[in-house]
């Protein structure tokens, strides 16, 4: 049984319509490549995944147990397994990376407000493993000397790592990337792949939007290809290649 | 790293602070002094109270007397009509104003913050309409009197062990001292709730609400929670301020009250617990300076204001946390989720 299923979700805004009826699914430690002309529905499909926007139509279910998303807000579907990153870089930029990291354990950590104001036990317990288990994370995305500076004087590329190191610190099941190389260089390109296959190591399945077929091909076990908030095309990505619906989607475009 | 062994002086930090504070009623005997290090004292709680809400939690309070005045109106009632004793009057009247922080949080938070500061400006002006008419309870325009001041239990030995009741007077040592004790508290336990990861939370908000959400910070709950404790604060406060009166009326609470605490945390440093407590200090014990010139009072006092504003908008103990947040937000624009 798949890990995310998803069940004809429609989204219009006015009379755009973003998203018609996209089905697809990701299995357990699957790389799954989502691909597509600018504006064909990618983020929106992000945005009604994570609970940023409510779906129209369809249905999201989650795990084994078929959990509904659809309809729970973004903080209680990111503690059901689902993380992301964003396309335009959202960290929390005057907080340190430490801590940016750390908020990704807020919903993972069950000390309440009372827990803060007597520092009990379990608070304290649970502040030390977010630090030690951030640093572990920073490490693991190649930030470890970087903890204590401030996000926004990193250069980009750190970011965007950073971006994702948050992310993971809630342990999802499915992360959730958004073009998350635009803007690197080659070698940064190439560094970036091999993180995402250690994440998918990590026993977590990656849903990855990505324009640059250099990178998104050999990473992916799957592509699905959006045209116009459709599904036009899924499969290997030998196969996708030569698909005359995603070539005339792609040269439509220019 | 330095984080985790900061907080364990956060006790420490208070004591150095609020403790030579607690020898100046050993030399100073001027009650006139007393009095007035008593009324610095509470807006210390308010301004540090205050600040949860718009310096932690980014969120605009408008009516934050109100809260004030539940608190003391609660203790008032209570201590006049059941004989409560202050002690627990004092946790009453915090739990009291906290609901009704809820009740005016819970509707408004949800939507974006201007609503929030007209609501509460409203709930504040209401609040004091309400206790000015609502004569049958709270005696109007005339206030409540006769409140009783506080009392301590002090072990006597005569005759055996038994205690004795002490009860607060016309004396102002005592309660500067009692107020002391409630602003070292506070400070204390606000300095946790700052390190912890609530505290992390709410800049998380002030910096990127939709991204907090995404990484599952329960923003609606944070925020209130935040509003729950500042209005909290306020009653204890409210509580201490009725004790001590033992009068009140409802023009005790009124809005310049509530911006005179908001120029105090904005003065101090939004978001800095030491610059509200220093805030009120300085607003607190301006007036008091410039009693000569009473009529340019409220001229000097928006003079320092609006120098302030222009010179050190992150107020003088401002953070460079929030100067960094000041800055991004004339920059900022597009909020689109992408
Ligand atoms: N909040 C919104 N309100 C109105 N229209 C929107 C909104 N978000 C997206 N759209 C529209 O929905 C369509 C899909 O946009 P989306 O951002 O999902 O595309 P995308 O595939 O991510 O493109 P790109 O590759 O450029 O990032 C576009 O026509 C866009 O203008
Ligand atoms: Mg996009």
């Amino acid at each position: 049984m798949a890990l995310l299923e998803v069940k004809g979700v429609s989204k219009h805004f006015g009379g755009v319509s973003a998203l018609s009826r996209v089905s697809l699914c990701v299995e357990e430690r699957e790389i799954v490549g989502l691909i597509g002309p600018n504006g064909a529905g990618k983020t929106s499909f992000f945005n009604c995944l994570t609970g940023l926007l409510k779906v129209d139509e369809g249905k999201i279910l989650l795990g084994r147990d078929q959990r509904v998303l659809s309809g729970m807000s973004s903080d209680r579907i990111l503690e059901a397994g689902i993380a992301r990153t964003f396309q335009n870089l959202r960290i929390f930029r005057n907080m340190t990376l430490l801590e940016n990291v750390a908020i990704g354990f807020h919903a993972r950590t069950r000390s309440g407000l009372w827990d803060a104001f007597v520092r009990s036990p379990r608070a304290r317990k649970e502040e030390k493993m977010i630090f030690d288990q951030s640093r572990e994370l920073l490490r693991f995305m190649g930030l470890e000397s970087f903890g204590n500076e401030i996000a926004a004087n990193l250069p980009y590329g750190h970011q965007k790592r950073l971006e994702i190191a948050r992310a993971l610190a809630s342990s999802p099941r499915l992360l959730c990337l958004d073009e998350p190389v635009a803007g690197m260089n080659p070698s940064e390109k190439e560094a970036l792949a091999g993180v995402i296959r250690k994440i998918r190591e990590k026993n977590i399945a990656v849903l990855l939007i990505e324009h640059d077929m250099k990178v998104v091909m050999p990473l992916s076990d799957r592509l699905v290809v959006l045209d116009e908030g459709e599904v036009i095309a899924e499969g290997r990505p030998q196969d996708i290649k030569n698909n005359p619906r995603v070539i005339q989607a792609y040269l439509g475009e220019g | 790293m330095e984080r985790i062994s900061l907080k364990k002086s956060n006790l420490f930090k208070v004591a150095t602070v609020f403790l030579p504070l607690a020898l100046i009623p050993l030399f100073d005997h001027n009650p006139y002094h007393l009095d007035l290090f008593t009324t610095v004292g509470i807006y210390a709680l308010l301004a540090m109270g205050l600040n949860v809400v718009v310096g932690f939690a980014g969120l605009l309070n408008l009516g934050y007397a109100a809260f004030f005045a539940i608190g003391a109106y609660t203790y008032a009632l209570l201590s006049l009509h059941w004989h409560c004793p202050f002690w627990l009057g004092l946790p009453i009247a915090g739990l009291v104003s906290m609901f009704f922080g809820f009740l005016i949080g819970m509707p408004s938070i949800r939507v974006r913050g201007d609503y929030l500061a007209i609501t509460t400006l409203g709930f504040g002006e209401i609040v004091r309409i309400a206790f000015n008419n609502l004569d049958a309870w709270t005696g109007g325009p005339n206030g409540l009197l006769g409140i009783a001041r506080p009392k301590l239990w002090v072990p006597s030995f005569e005759g055996g062990l038994h205690f004795e009741t002490w009860s607060f007077s016309v004396n102002p040592a005592p309660y500067g001292y009692l107020v002391l004790g409630l602003v070292a508290g506070t400070a204390c336990l606000l300095l946790r709730l700052s390190d912890s990861k609530f505290g992390r939370a709410l800049v998380a908000i002030r910096e990127d609400e939709l991204a907090a959400s995404c990484m599952g910070i329960p923003t609606l709950k944070v925020k209130l929670y935040a509003f729950g404790v500042s209005s909290f604060i306020a009653g204890i406060a409210g509580c201490v301020f009725a004790a001590k009166q033992t009068i009140i009326t409802p023009d005790s609470f009124d809005f310049v009250l509530s911006v005179l605490i908001l120029a105090m945390v904005v003065l101090g440093g939004l978001g800095n617990l030491w610059g509200a407590v220093l805030g009120a200090a300085v607003l607190g014990t301006l007036p008091e300076l410039l009693r000569e010139f009473a009529d340019y009072r409220m001229l000097v006092f928006g003079l320092i204001m609006i120098l302030m504003m222009i010179f050190r908008p992150q107020g003088i103990l401002g953070g460079q946390l929030i100067q960094r947040e000041l800055d991004v937000r004339h920059k900022e624009s597009a909020d689109g989720a992408s």
